[in-house]
């Protein structure tokens, strides 16, 4: 991961151009035009893990930016108006600034908004595709409709790239997708093992080379050897939580400020957080070399976060059934309601057809305003005591 | 005979109990939680202990609960007042109930079944609506002890309404009130029934209705009004401030796996 930022930090002087692209967006495309890729979704990530954000987002607050939206919105567009970012600890002076920026509206609007004020602020073109939301089965106008959209993105970017798209290097990279994310896929089912092996904390770091990296060879060669070791872990029984008593499916935004606080909580509880709807959201397993247009429309239509209700249900039907869930954790993430799966009634309807008890928790992915952790805390005990009452 | 220690400190006073093998209490403290749990614990126990005519060695096992569950040296478990306040609460009824204690930072709404098994629980959001809390700064806007509110309440004549989600916003809201003229009971009852529709928000109210905690204890005009906003009667157990406590004390005795740090 170091090496990737540190690629993007030489871009220029390497006559590379840099384009930033939405976390689920045709990242292939980018990449096999030449373009460095930079996630600006990741760095809102970073922000939050390092706790940066509560300074940041007071900043985009000030400019106009609603404490009610994405706080990996608001979290970055105040580390670029302070000038503070983590990537400076790792030499960089920023994140780099991009010859265009290209969003998908497949998880929600706030990334074009994002993109449209970095657009603005620079003067850098920012193209886009629309992709329809709350999908129920993905109809061939549907994926004819975004394939034809990514398809339209091509002489644009060729001419911001200054090279013509070589369908030769685009079906290598979408193949070198396809292996990352079945290999990412296989690690993450590593933990269907009891006890698991690794928990979603630990996936919500190991996850950074299949969104960043993704369409490489270096995500490939990390991914074969965490591989090879949960697969030796799960073999010898070795658990990532000692003594795991109960299993947990954690659906939403990870709370990125907490994860220490969270993951040392849910162990000292005995409890495993195996499975989770957001790390498995860098699964594509319908990226096809040999279809790449309709493919990729495919793959970033079939998101979680994309799809119906009761798509959704049913995913999380088949998770719990696969990784032996004993109780599904709802995170309420206040700035992401796209991600925050609590609020239309699911919880209820799949507590009828699971069997299985539920907790929401009200938090935020960034903003640790929205978070009460003594709440948060006696909520997931009270959970896990109940669990154990069963 | 051994005797049992539950002790409940929440986010406004601390509640010591101690109980017999038979499940009786046998003695009770109660004071503000302060800002030093461990010595409040220990005061407590002192002062039951002396109660009681106990010595602290007659204490086969302690749980402790609520906020400061974690803060009491002296505790064998620790579980959350969810825990503690449903089995309190099962142990009066010991049927299918729904308890909805009132606290002053949080109100939680738990349903049991029959066996005193949890169905399901939920906690008010983050922030203060529908806690004691909230009926604290009421009292502050009107320049009340908070011990004044039942009965001013029970004299209203008229109903006025708060309705606003926001503690805060609700305070404000009173004093446009004051400014419009209402009577101070009329709105002490309409920031009672804000409280009670915090309530009914938070979830379906099935079966047998049981209220608990401080705000119960000292408002029964309130536990009347989310009656009849319910439609069924509210059942409120003995000493009802003190069921955390009392539920921990019986989970002591249970010898009820615990939370260890």
């Amino acid at each position: 991961m170091g090496g990737y930022f540190q690629e993007l930090g030489k871009g220029r002087e390497q006559g590379k151009k840099t384009a930033w692209c939405t976390s689920v967006g045709p990242a292939e495309l980018l990449r096999a035009l030449g373009f460095n890729v930079y996630f600006p979704e990741n760095h809102g990530a970073m922000l939050g893990a390092s706790r940066m954000a509560g300074d940041l987002i007071p900043l985009a607050n000030a400019r106009g930016f609603s404490p009610e939206i994405c706080s990996y919105l608001t979290s970055d567009i105040g580390s670029y108006l302070k000038g503070q970012s983590p990537l400076q600890k790792m030499g960089l002076s920023g994140p780099p600034k991009p010859d265009v920026l290209l969003f998908n509206t497949n998880q929600c609007r706030d990334v074009k908004d994002w993109f449209q004020f970095y657009a603005r602020e620079w003067n850098v073109p920012c193209l886009g595709v629309h992709s329809p939301r709350a999908l129920g089965t993905l109809d061939e106008p549907i994926i004819e409709d975004v394939a034809r959209q990514i398809e339209a993105l091509v002489p644009p970017l060729e001419k911001i790239a200054g090279q013509k798209l070589d369908p030769a290097k685009l079906r290598e990279i979408i193949t070198l997708s396809r292996k990352c994310t079945d290999l990412w896929k296989a690690v993450l089912e590593t933990c269907a093992n009891v006890p698991a092996p690794m928990t979603f904390f630990d996936g919500t770091i190991q996850m950074g080379p299949a969104v960043v990296l993704r369409g490489t060879q270096v995500a490939l060669d990390y991914y074969e050897a965490l591989l090879a070791e949960l697969r030796q872990r799960a073999a010898e029984a070795v658990p990532a939580v000692p003594g795991e008593r109960f299993r947990i499916y954690w659906e939403g935004m990870p709370v990125w400020g907490k994860l220490r606080d969270l993951s040392t909580q849910f162990a000292e509880l005995q409890t495993c957080v195996v499975a989770s709807t957001y790390c498995n959201s860098w699964i594509f397993d319908d990226l096809d070399p040999a279809d790449p247009f309709r493919s990729m429309a495919r793959a970033y239509c079939n998101i979680f976060i994309c799809r119906s209700e009761d798509e959704k249900e049913a995913y999380i039907e088949r998770m719990v059934a696969k990784f032996k869930i004993n109780g599904i954790l709802y995170h309420d993430a206040k700035t992401c309601p796209n991600n925050s799966n609590n609020r239309y009634q699911m919880p209820e309807r799949l507590d009828a057809k699971l069997r299985i008890p539920h907790l929401v928790i009200n938090g935020d992915l960034n903003d640790l305003r929205l978070y009460s952790e003594e709440q948060a805390r006696t909520n997931i005990q009270a959970f896990v005591e109940g669990l154990a009452q069963k | 005979m051994h005797y049992y220690c539950g002790i409940d400190i929440g986010a406004s006073s601390a509640k010591l109990v101690l109980i017999d093998e038979a499940g009786r209490i046998v003695a009770k403290a109660l004071r503000r939680s302060g800002v030093d749990y461990a010595a409040v614990a220990e005061t407590n126990l002192a002062e039951a202990l002396a109660s009681a005519g106990l010595r602290r060695e007659d204490i086969a096992r302690t749980v402790s609960t609520g906020y400061g569950r974690d803060n009491v040296p002296w505790s064998n478990g620790r579980l959350t007042e969810i825990t503690c306040h449903a089995h309190g609460a099962w142990w009066h009824f010991r049927r299918a109930i729904t308890v909805i204690d009132i606290g002053a930072q949080d109100s939680k709404v738990i349903v049991l079944d029959a066996a005193g098994r949890r169905a399901g629980f939920k906690m008010n959001r983050k922030c203060a609506a529908g806690t004691g809390s909230f009926l604290e700064e009421i009292a502050l806007r009107l320049d009340l002890p908070v011990a004044d509110l039942n009965n001013l309440a029970e004299r209203s004549t008229k109903e006025v309404t708060l309705g606003s989600f926001c503690t805060v916003f609700s305070a404000t809201e009173v004093l446009s009130k004051i400014r419009g003229g209402d009577k101070v009971e009329d709105i002490v009852k309409g920031a009672f029934q804000s409280v009670v529709k915090r309530i009914a928000e938070m979830g379906a109210m099935d079966g047998d209705l049981v209220m608990t905690g401080g705000v119960a204890a000292h408002n029964p005009c309130l536990v009347r009004l989310m009656g009849e906003s319910f439609g069924k009667p509210v059942h409120v157990p003995p000493d009802p401030q003190f069921i955390g406590a009392f539920g921990a004390a019986l989970l002591a005795r249970d010898n009820v796996q615990t939370h260890h740090v």
